[in-house]
Formats: structure tokens, C-alpha cells, sequence
């Protein structure tokens, strides 16, 4: 099946927030704090604006709780008193004219006493600098099993590490905004967002409205990577704030630098190794410390944590293992979801690790992951159990099949010996990603799919989950199609507006086709109950049933309905941390081949092999882009994308010197799937958006330790950051290993 | 719009019109706003993503770094004059996800396929480089454009148009 809405991307027909036109509608500008940390003194309106022309919102003009609801309520919608971070929104502003706008902004100026900024999550904070708790720690998690102090005491061999990766942005190609009117009485807003139903909630809390007078709207969505989940909520209230208070429908978009500067990131990350092995290599005890740096707000921070620290030990069977994690308060724009949602970060250092282990104890990297990797039955950290049929040693042997691993790296070997100015080396990560919310966190969001009948015999899926690039709508209209046996123009997906759509939960955590999916095929099962079909029968039975019951009850609704049960194998303890964290895990193995060049420490990728287990293969195409698409990123991230920081901000704001991947740095990526299907998947399927992202970076950085005999234990590596190591690392004489 | 603007005459997707632009406006300002193409996206503002990629004269340009009266007597081509039935490798390739660079991908695929002796001197991956996309991981679009060039090229003795 062809992507549904494919053709009208392509044509540029797709609206986006800034491309609705509304009549009457003023734009939004935000004024924000200019200083990390501080007490607000006093705000000054320029002489220079008649600021009668003006709509202008602050915190007294919220009409319920100044906080934008997650997890807690700490993260003011305005602030109020004191700024907590550089970029913190104290004032909105309407006007008809943009430009008039930006002169506004620039006339405002606000006053702030400074106070002593926590600037690096890796230290600890002074007394002066404590603003959360007696330690400025947002968040601490613990997973536990076996006896670790023991059987460090009694390994032969412990290795240590500590590994560093550094902020991302996301880049969604499509910058954040929301359009917001007042409909008769009920505060509307469309614009760009993976999870309608937070923003609901949001404007219950700092609206004080009920649901019933809130509606949101999907636009499409140009990108998210998690960049869209819980951050839209802000600006959303933003846009309503302005629109409530000048009675006019008020646009609010970001430009690159403000999106850039304001918006969420990937959490830094500092992870400390400890591991005990025996003369072969296997793994006999893994104690690990996870530390986060999560802004200046709890936002996501918890569950990012959680997430990190349940991938931290690797898709490894070890009996001892200590996992230690934190998430740090500092005075920077809230670090938030971004794919991977921390396990990119602890698996980094992981897969770093099992090469520092192997080269320490004289042993092959990929011996030392065939020996480890979680067997049928084996137990991870939290002690879950896997036995989902999936073959690890499969995907390992098929990357390096395909990747010609052993002969690379004997011809890698020679190349080196001969080449003055170049170095090639492979490298090899082994990973996997837990599909869905965490424990019991599906339980907890409840999700609820509709599939309706319509009169002309149509077939609607109703869900809140949305297409911003990922296939949405395409995976769905085919698991539609397939389970009721129906053609593709007889089934349309329902625009995301929740006066429409039931809450099926968040568009984040690789759940839309696993979770959602699989909801979605029971819903339709219902609705041919309903009608009175049997599972057996032809589609053109079910539409013509469908027409009938319409005919048989005028002006009534037929609905087929499912909502979530966990899966009965399901068990988690959100004391302990124990149990089943995840419903499936995909894995993957992935192999670079990368070449260095001596003069100027640039790392070319030559090649990329990505090799994936992901229970079923619902659509090649897009399954083939998710993956390829991840792995990108993933590039920039390992090699490129490096924020630079002033006082807790990003300085390099702007795609000038902020640099993405482009068709030039990065070669094809070459992808293969092997398949288990997971039964509580829909049509055997499990998550795979965001595990592309868990492999690239340890894969290429240990190519580079491979092809440079250094031993580089962060991200991203630079080429000035990778000369620093070169030339500076006792073990390298930057010739071969 | 600051004062009363400029006058200016130009051919945009193959209609000559008069139009009046603001000094300060871009051609990216003009064609969203004032002329309501809102197929051109505006992804960064200062020349690097590609996505307001339009063609000038039959050559890609960021329309964002144009200021609208320079279109003065020239011709603009926009994604919305892209031919349809054009698309079809690109949409079989899986050269769109979030669509917001699309058009400007497009654009530069189509002044590819309109230049094809391009090819004979440069690498599609240089010829794309500027369009940036996060979603693909530029494989759907490389291979769309491919195919599409190779479908091109089946219809031998076609008269190529543009430029």
C-alpha cells in the first residue's frame, strides 16, 4: 500500500499550523527570561511601542493553576516571580503584524536579580546553587538482583568506564506552533503535536475548564521525535491565553532560532561501568551508575530515567547487576522525550564497554556479545524473562554476514599498515528497545480505540495517535483492511481532533502499531460483531451489513470499541522495579565501517548495516524508513550535532552551525529485518521507531577506537574533539591497532 | 507591510502576473502570504534546510534568502506546478514521511530530472545535498529520484521542458 497521505505531501496540498488561514487572526510573540536563574524585579514597556495595539498576557491572566500538568506541577505556563531558566516564557504579546511584533519583543525589558545558576549536572551542587529538594536531584531509581558487592569481590577481572553523551536537537523539520480560537464558548487549538490528549489535560489544569469545553486539533505534523510530545503543551496554553484575552484567533509559530534555543532536548547523560567477567568473557556482574541532566523542570525526566536505566545492562543475561540512576536539576531549558527516550544513552555506554572489556581482556568483540547475549529463558536486569522466539545470534551472525565483518577488518588491518594519512576500522553494537509505555504505564493511560460504521458504509478508525512522518495513517488503513477484509477506499482514518477521536494515549514510545495497533484490530472485531458478521466472511458482506444496521436504526452511531488489557504474562513491581518492564523488545545488531582522515579528524561513514528482529514486517517501505531514518539521526548525534552552551542555553541555535546530517555525510544504509511475531502485537508486530537509535553510536564509535587504537568514550565525536583524543591519548600513535 | 512596496511583474508557475511585495519581504513571504502557495515551507529562515527550495529561472534557490522584488521579470516555479503524475517514484520510494522538506526535495528533484545531463557530472547525493530531510535517512528520496529518472529516460526523444 502506497503511503495514504503521500501524494499530498509531495504536491505540497498538506496544511500545516502555519499554513491555515483564519480570518482576523493576529500573531503570538513570546518574551522571555534573559538569564538562567533569578527574582523577577520588575518588567519596562519601551516608550518606542504603542502598546495599546498590543494584547498582552501574563501570569495574572491565567484563570487556574500556573503549571503545565505532567508528571508534577512544578513548570510554571508563565512565570511568575522567578525565572529558573534563559528562554523561560515571562510574556505573551498579540498584534496583526509580525513585524511589529519582533520591534515589541525587543522593547520589553525584564529586570531580574540574578541568583547562582546549577550548571553542570555532573558536579555537585553548592549550597547556593540547591533548588530542588536538599540536592537538586528530580528523580533517583534503583534496579537491583543478585548479590553485586559479592561478586565484584570475586571476579577475576573488573573493568571500569565512564561514558558521556551530549545533548540533541530535534530538528523536526516543521518548527513548533498552534493556531487557538474560542469556538462559541469551547477554547480551540490546532497545530503540531503527537499527544492531543496531554494538551487536554494541560488546559483542564491551567484553564480551569472542563474537558468538554477544550478541543485539539492535529495539524499535520512535520517531525516530531518525542520533540512534540509534552512541549507542545505550553505553547498551545500560550496560544489559548493570548486568543481568550483578545477575543481573536491568535497564531503562535516559532521561527529555527526560537525553536531551537527554547525547546527541549535529548538529556545528557554520564554513565559509570563497573564489571566483573571471567577468562572468557563472560559477564558475571554489571554494577552501573545512570546520571541525567534534566533542566530546570521534573517534566519527563522520571520516566526518561526509568527507561535508561532498564536498558543500561544491555541485551545481556548477567545474575549480579546494580543499576543506580538519577536525573539532576540544572538551570537549563528541560531536557525532554526524544527517541530512544534514554536508552540511546545507556546503551552507548554499554556497547562502548564490551569493547573496552574485550580489548582489556584480550578477547574478540564479537566473541564477547555471541557468549552474553540473553538467551531463551535468560532474565534481564529487572529480572524479566525473555522467551519471545527471537533468535539473537540470528540478527548478530546476519550483520555480519552482511557487513563482511571478519574480512573487513583483516583488510582494514592492512589498508592501515599502508595508508599514511587514513584509517578505516568496522565496529559492532548489540542493542534492543523495549516497545510501549514502561510497567504499568500502559494500564495507566487506559487507551481506547473506536472503529465506526458509517451509513455509507465507510469504515472510520477513530484513535488520538498521530502521522507526523512515521506512517500513521498507512499502517493503520492497512491493519483496517487486512482484519476486515475491506479495500482501502472503503476505510478512512479520522482526523485527530479530540471533540472526534477516543484517547488511545500519547503518539510516543514506539505504541502506535504494537499498542494502538493491535487495539485497533479488537475494535474492529467488535464492530463486525455488532453487525453480526462472522470473522470468515468477505468484506462486501460487512460494508452491505453495515448499511443495513444504518438503515435498521436512523441517527443512531455504530461503534466497534477495544481498550487496552494487559497482556496476562505481564507482571511489574513499580516498588522493586522488578518484573516484566516492557510487553516485546525488538533487537538489533548493527555494523560501521567508518575511515578517518589523519588531517582532519573527519569520520566518514563507508558503510552501514542494520540488522533488526522486530516480530513482524507490517509494511517494508516504511519499516525500512524508520529504521533509516533513525539511523541518520543517530549519525548526527554520534558525529555531528554538538549544542554549544552560554549560562545554560543553547548558543548555536540556527541550522548554520548546528549540523545535521545531509545526503553527503552519510552513505546508504543497508537494512534487514528478521521476524518472531509477538502475538499481542497487532498483526505480530513490535515497536520499532525509536531502536535505531539505541545502535548507531556505539557501533561507530568503536569503529573509531578500532580504526585509531583510542579508546573514545563519548558523543558527539567531533573532529576537534576526536584530534584532542588522538593526540593526546598515550595509547594512540594514531597508527593502526 | 512596510510602506506602499514595489511593483513588480513576474511569471509564477507559467502565469504572468503584477504584483505588489513589501521591501522587506522574502519571496518565501510572497508566496505563502501574499499569493497563498503554502506548498513552500519555511524550515530554518536563513539558507540551510532547502525546504522553501523554488525554482528562479529554472534553477533551485531558497526562496527565504530572496528578497520578493528580485523576482522582478523572472520566473517562479513552485511545487504546486509540479505535474502529479510526476511524483509516482517518489511516493513508491518512500521519498516523504512528515512531508515538510518534500516540496523542497521535489523541487530539486525536478529541476534534476529536467537537467539529466546533471547527472552525467555530479552524484545525485551531491546534487540533493541541500535539502535536508530527519526523516528518511535520504535512501527513499535517492532511490525515488532514481526511478524516476530512469522512468524519464524510457520515453526516449522527449523534448525536456524548463530551464
Amino acid at each position: 500500500m502506497k503511503r495514504v497521505e503521500g501524494l499530498s505531501k509531495l504536491t505540497g496540498r498538506e496544511l500545516y499550523v502555519d499554513d491555515l488561514v483564519v480570518e482576523g487572526c493576529l500573531w503570538g510573540a513570546t518574551v522571555r527570561s534573559p538569564v538562567s536563574r533569578g527574582r523577577i524585579r520588575g518588567i519596562e514597556f519601551g516608550d518606542s511601542v504603542n502598546w495599546s495595539e498590543f494584547t498582552v498576557v501574563d501570569h495574572r491572566d491565567i484563570p487556574g493553576s500556573n503549571s503545565v500538568f505532567l508528571i508534577e506541577e512544578d513548570q510554571p505556563v508563565l512565570a511568575a516571580a522567578r525565572v529558573r531558566h534563559r528562554h523561560e516564557p515571562i510574556l505573551l504579546l498579540a498584534h496583526p503584524s509580525r513585524e511589529a511584533l519582533r520591534r515589541a519583543v525587543a522593547a520589553v525589558e525584564i529586570d531580574v536579580e540574578p541568583e547562582p545558576p546549577a550548571l553542570d549536572f555532573r558536579v555537585d551542587p553548592l549550597p547556593e546553587q540547591i533548588q530542588y529538594g536538599d540536592d537538586n536531584v528530580l528523580k533517583r531509581l534503583r534496579i537491583e538482583k543478585g548479590e553485586v558487592e559479592r561478586a565484584l569481590a570475586e571476579a577475576p577481572h573488573v573493568i571500569e568506564g565512564v561514558y558521556e553523551t551530549g545533548a540533541q536537537e530535534h530538528v523536526y523539520l516543521e518548527t513548533q506552533g498552534m493556531l487557538a480560537w474560542d469556538d462559541e464558548g469551547v477554547i480551540t487549538v490546532a497545530g503540531s503535536m503527537q499527544c492531543p490528549y496531554y494538551i487536554v489535560d494541560a488546559f483542564e489544569h491551567a484553564l480551569g475548564r472542563p474537558a468538554d469545553t477544550v478541543r485539539i486539533i492535529q495539524a499535520a505534523t512535520g517531525g516530531g521525535f518525542g520533540g512534540k510530545e509534552e512541549f507542545p503543551s505550553g505553547i498551545a496554553l500560550h496560544a489559548a491565553l493570548l486568543a481568550m484575552k483578545a477575543d481573536r484567533p491568535v497564531k503562535l509559530v516559532y521561527d529555527r532560532s526560537e525553536d531551537m534555543e527554547v525547546s527541549t532536548k535529548r538529556h545528557p547523560s554520564r554513565v559509570r561501568h563497573r564489571t566483573g567477567v571471567d577468562r572468557d568473557g563472560r559477564l558475571l556482574v554489571q554494577d552501573i551508575e545512570v546520571v541525567l541532566d534534566g533542566g530546570a523542570y521534573v517534566t519527563l525526566s522520571p520516566v526518561v530515567l526509568s527507561r535508561s536505566i532498564i536498558h543500561a545492562a544491555g541485551p545481556y543475561a548477567c545474575d549480579h547487576v546494580r543499576i543506580d540512576g538519577r536525573a539532576m536539576f540544572t538551570n537549563s531549558p528541560p531536557f525532554g522525550a526524544f527517541r530512544g527516550f534514554g536508552a540511546p544513552q545507556s546503551q552507548f555506554a554499554c556497547e562502548r564497554h564490551m569493547d573496552r572489556i574485550a580489548s582489556e581482556i584480550g578477547i574478540d568483540p564479537v566473541e564477547i556479545r555471541r557468549i552474553n547475549l540473553i538467551g531463551d529463558g535468560d532474565a534481564t536486569a529487572t529480572g524479566q524473562v525473555i522467551r519471545d522466539g527471537a533468535d539473537r545470534i540470528e540478527v548478530l551472525e546476519r550483520a555480519l554476514e552482511m557487513s563482511d565483518f571478519r574480512q573487513r577488518s583483516t583488510a582494514h588491518a592492512g589498508f592501515n599498515r599502508s595508508e599514511p594519512t587514513l584509517r578505516r576500522g568496522v565496529g559492532l553494537a548489540t542493542f534492543f528497545h523495549g516497545a510501549g509505555f514502561t510497567g504499568a504505564g500502559e494500564v495507566f493511560l487506559d487507551s481506547e480505540v473506536h472503529v465506526a460504521g458509517l451509513p455509507d458504509g465507510r469504515i472510520e478508525a477513530r484513535t488520538a495517535n498521530v502521522e507526523m512522518g512515521q506512517g500513521t495513517l498507512t499502517v493503520f488503513t492497512q491493519l483496517v483492511c487486512d482484519r476486515l477484509r475491506v479495500p482501502p477506499e472503503s476505510v478512512v482514518i479520522a482526523p485527530v481532533d479530540t471533540a472526534r477521536v477516543p484517547d488511545s494515549g500519547p503518539t510516543v514510545a514506539s505504541r502506535t502499531v504494537m499498542v494502538v495497533g493491535a487495539l485497533l484490530e479488537k475494535a474492529c472485531d467488535d464492530l463486525r460483531q455488532r453487525v453480526g458478521i462472522r470473522p470468515d466472511t468477505d468484506g462486501r458482506s460487512l460494508l452491505r451489513a453495515i448499511r443495513d444496521w444504518h438503515e435498521a436504526h436512523p441517527g443512531q452511531d455504530l461503534i466497534g470499541r477495544a481498550k487496552y488489557r494487559q497482556p496476562e504474562h505481564i507482571e511489574w513491581d513499580d516498588e522493586t522495579y522488578r518484573g516484566d518492564a516492557y510487553g516485546a523488545y525488538a533487537w538489533g545488531a548493527y555494523v560501521a565501517d567508518i575511515e578517518v582522515d589523519l588531517r582532519t579528524f573527519v569520520v566518514r561513514v563507508r558503510d552501514f548495516v542494520a540488522v533488526q528482529e522486530i516480530g513482524r514486517v507490517l509494511h517494508e517501505t516504511l519499516a525500512r524508513g524508520q529504521i533509516q531514518g533513525g539511523v541518520v539521526q543517530a549519525l548526527g548525534w554520534t558525529l555531528l550535532e554538538e549544542c554549544k552552551w552560554a549560562d545554560g542555553a543553547m548558543e548555536n541555535a540556527q541550522l548554520t552551525n548546528y549540523i545535521i546530517p545531509t545526503t553527503g555525510d552519510v552513505p546508504p544504509i543497508r537494512v534487514d529485518f528478521l521476524e518472531a511475531p509477538y502475538p499481542h502485537g497487532a498483526g505480530g508486530a513490535k515497536g520499532i521507531g525509536e531502536l535505531p537509535f539505541d545502535g548507531v553510536a556505539p557501533a561507530v564509535v568503536n569503529a573509531v577506537a578500532s580504526a585509531l587504537g583510542v579508546d573514545p568514550t563519548f558523543v558527539p565525536l567531533t573532529p576537534e574533539r576526536l584530534m584532542d583524543l588522538a593526540l593526546h591519548s598515550p595509547a594512540s600513535g594514531g597508527g593502526a591497532p | 507591510m512596510i510602506g506602499p512596496g514595489i511593483e513588480i511583474t513576474l511569471t509564477l508557475n507559467g502565469e504572468s502576473i503584477r504584483a505588489r511585495v513589501a521591501q522587506g519581504d522574502r519571496l518565501l513571504d510572497f508566496l505563502r502570504y501574499g499569493r497563498g502557495l503554502t506548498g513552500t515551507k519555511e524550515g530554518c529562515g536563513e539558507g540551510e534546510c532547502g525546504a522553501c527550495t523554488v525554482l528562479l529561472d529554472g534553477v533551485p534557490v531558497n526562496s527565504c534568502l530572496i528578497p520578493a522584488w528580485q523576482a522582478r521579470g523572472r520566473s517562479v516555479e513552485t511545487v504546486e506546478s509540479v505535474p502529479e503524475d510526476e511524483l509516482a517514484a517518489l511516493l513508491e520510494s518512500g521519498a516523504t514521511q512528515c512531508g515538510a522538506c518534500t516540496p523542497g526535495v521535489v523541487m530539486t528533484a525536478w529541476w534534476v530530472r529536467r537537467n539529466r545531463d546533471l547527472v552525467d557530472a555530479h552524484a545525485l547525493r551531491e546534487l540533493m545535498a541541500g535539502n535536508l530531510c530527519r526523516c528518511t535517512g535520504y535512501d527513499g528520496i535517492i532511490e525515488g529520484l532514481e526511478a524516476w529518472l530512469e522512468s524519464a529516460g524510457a520515453d526516449a526523444g522527449e523534448s525536456e521542458g524548463g530551464a
